[in-house]
């Protein structure tokens, strides 16, 4: 190969690599002038609530089971795995700590973000690329209403009003079943269970972060998901993709997320 | 009610799709736009719709120009039009009331009662009062065409864009749209604007006709005299002929050499 044709394919990758990164760019500057103006068309949305309430419905009443029946089995799982490890060092009181720490600070919020960016995520994409692929945006715009006040401020708002509230019940959930696992079928005290993580769990440290960070997660997931709704290309394949995407770049945020939430709030904002 | 001067438009610079496209079309009349499959056609009606803007020329509706509205005026225009798309594109999620109650929720504050009478006479107008409660699944393609004229005359709007409303239809529910568009549009004192290429249907119902080919105008007039015209394109259209100026053949290498080519 000639030092020319060498000096070609490097100009070409050279091109490939900055028209990608272009794009990215491109992309996500939209993505954020397309999160401002759906907060900013959110009159709709929060002055006829019942829009919102429906979406809450859809994102957060219909991925109750899943979210309950998985905060369950973490629950039993992480008191089985705590268990094993903490009477090895005569611990084993300290059981309701370990799981309400676990689940409130970290599983709670993290795995019902994960379960609600595949179940909830993913249906909101879906909806909003077919209403797209089928002219119902289109023809949404042509009675001169807003789509994006109309159909995705409240599916937004409905996301992230509906994410904190299942992580909140996955974290029960999942204390219940370390109480089945621990108390009822291992036999730790149940006064010490109690107790103890009465005594651990700080209100603002533990419980409000675990909150803040559900919000977070809320927004980023309901955000990714209305946006590649909005952005799909209108045809089947289209729509697939832009959901895959949703459930992938969701996921992604969702833990790069949680590690630098997790560093600024438990170092007390010192890098880790 | 719509003027169109030398308009120019391409989705990108290298292909435009319309050039230099010059119309006017009077107020209370129902003008067909033909022309075959990729003519310009339909996006000509999206410029007419102002989703989108010409890139040369000038688009004046309902005594606007499209290219000057912002946000606001744009809505405060399309309240005043409606457009029935292909199939209909009607919300899959509500029922039929809901879908023709719509654009009355939207944009009035009207009693739950008046707006339960206006969709009840929109409905009749349409002949599927019957049909309410029924979700858009449960709809034939000619009642979803329907459903979705009565949800586009909802407002009285003053101009109605149809976007190939024929395709795809039975031919009952065919005599149906094609008596619906002639009766809605001088019942409500209306202008329509027509987007087909079902062209012996649509001039049964047309009072005036712009052909298009190639992004441009190549003829005008009234029905009959658009059936006797003499300009190859529109005889071979009108007529469905095989061949003509439009060739049968989509244009390719030279067919021997394709096949020698094959062999080796």
């Amino acid at each position: 190969m000639s030092l020319a044709q060498i000096l070609e394919h490097t100009r070409g990758r050279l091109e490939r690599l900055g028209n990608a990164v272009t794009s990215y760019v491109w992309r996500l500057g939209f993505a954020s002038r397309f999160l401002f103006y759906t907060v900013v068309h959110s009159g709709t949305a929060l002055r006829r609530f019942r829009l919102t309430v429906a979406e809450i419905y859809f994102a957060g009443v219909l991925s109750l089971i899943i979210i309950l029946v998985s905060g369950l089995f973490v629950g039993m799982v992480l008191a089985l795995q705590g268990y094993e490890t903490l009477q090895r060092f005569g611990a084993s009181e300290s059981l309701g700590v370990l799981v309400a720490l676990s689940l409130v600070r970290e599983l709670g919020p993290v795995v019902a973000g994960l379960l609600f960016a595949s179940r909830a995520g993913s249906a909101i994409t879906a909806e909003i690329g077919l209403m797209k692929a089928t002219e119902q945006i289109s023809a949404m715009e042509m009675m001169a209403v807003d789509p994006i006040a109309r159909v995705v401020a409240p599916r937004f708002w409905g996301g992230v009003l509906s994410m904190p509230i299942l992580a909140a019940l996955f974290s029960a959930l999942g204390i219940f079943g370390g109480y089945l696992v621990g108390v009822q079928l291992i036999g730790v005290d149940a006064g010490a269970f109690w107790s103890q993580m009465q005594a651990a769990v700080d209100l603002r440290n533990d419980i409000l972060n675990g909150v803040i960070k559900s919000v977070v997660f809320g927004v980023a997931v309901t955000w990714i998901a209305v946006f590649e709704g909005y952005d799909a290309v209108p045809t089947a394949e289209g729509v697939s993709r832009a959901t895959t995407r949703t459930v992938v770049t969701s996921s992604l945020a969702i833990l790069a997320l949680d590690f630098v939430l997790t560093a600024l709030m438990f170092t007390g904002g010192k890098p880790a | 009610m719509v003027e169109i001067q030398n308009v120019a438009f391409g989705y990108d610079a290298a292909r435009p799709v319309l050039r230099d496209v010059s119309l006017t079309i009077a107020r209370g009349s129902v003008i067909g736009i033909m022309g075959q499959s990729g003519c310009g056609k339909t996006t000509l009606l999206r410029l007419i719709a102002a989703q989108f803007l010409p890139t040369q020329g000038a688009v004046r509706v309902l005594g606007e120009a499209t290219s000057g509205l912002d946000r606001e005026a744009l809505y405060r225009m399309r309240r005043r039009m409606g457009m029935l798309f292909q199939f209909g594109a009607l919300f899959t999620d509500m029922s039929v009331y809901e879908n023709v109650a719509f654009p009355l929720r939207e944009h009035t504050v009207l009693a739950e009662d008046l707006i339960h009478d206006l969709v009840v006479l929109k409905l009749e107008a349409v002949g599927l009062r019957g049909a309410a409660q029924l979700m858009p699944a449960e709809l034939s393609g000619g009642m979803a065409r329907r459903v979705a004229l009565a949800r586009c005359i909802a407002l009285d709007p003053q101009l109605i864009l149809y976007d190939e409303p024929f395709t795809g239809l039975d031919p009952i529910s065919f005599g149906v749209i094609v008596r619906l568009i002639r009766e809605l549009n001088d019942s409500l004192g209306a202008t329509s604007v027509i987007v087909t290429h079902d062209v012996q249907e649509a001039l049964g119902v047309v009072d005036y006709v712009y052909f298009m080919a190639a992004g441009r105008v190549i003829a005008e007039g009234k029905p009959d005299e658009i059936r006797a015209s003499r300009e190859p394109f529109v005889h071979q259209f009108v007529n469905g002929e095989l061949d003509g100026p439009v060739p049968f053949h989509y244009p390719a290498p030279a067919y021997p050499a394709e096949l020698e080519l094959a062999e080796v």
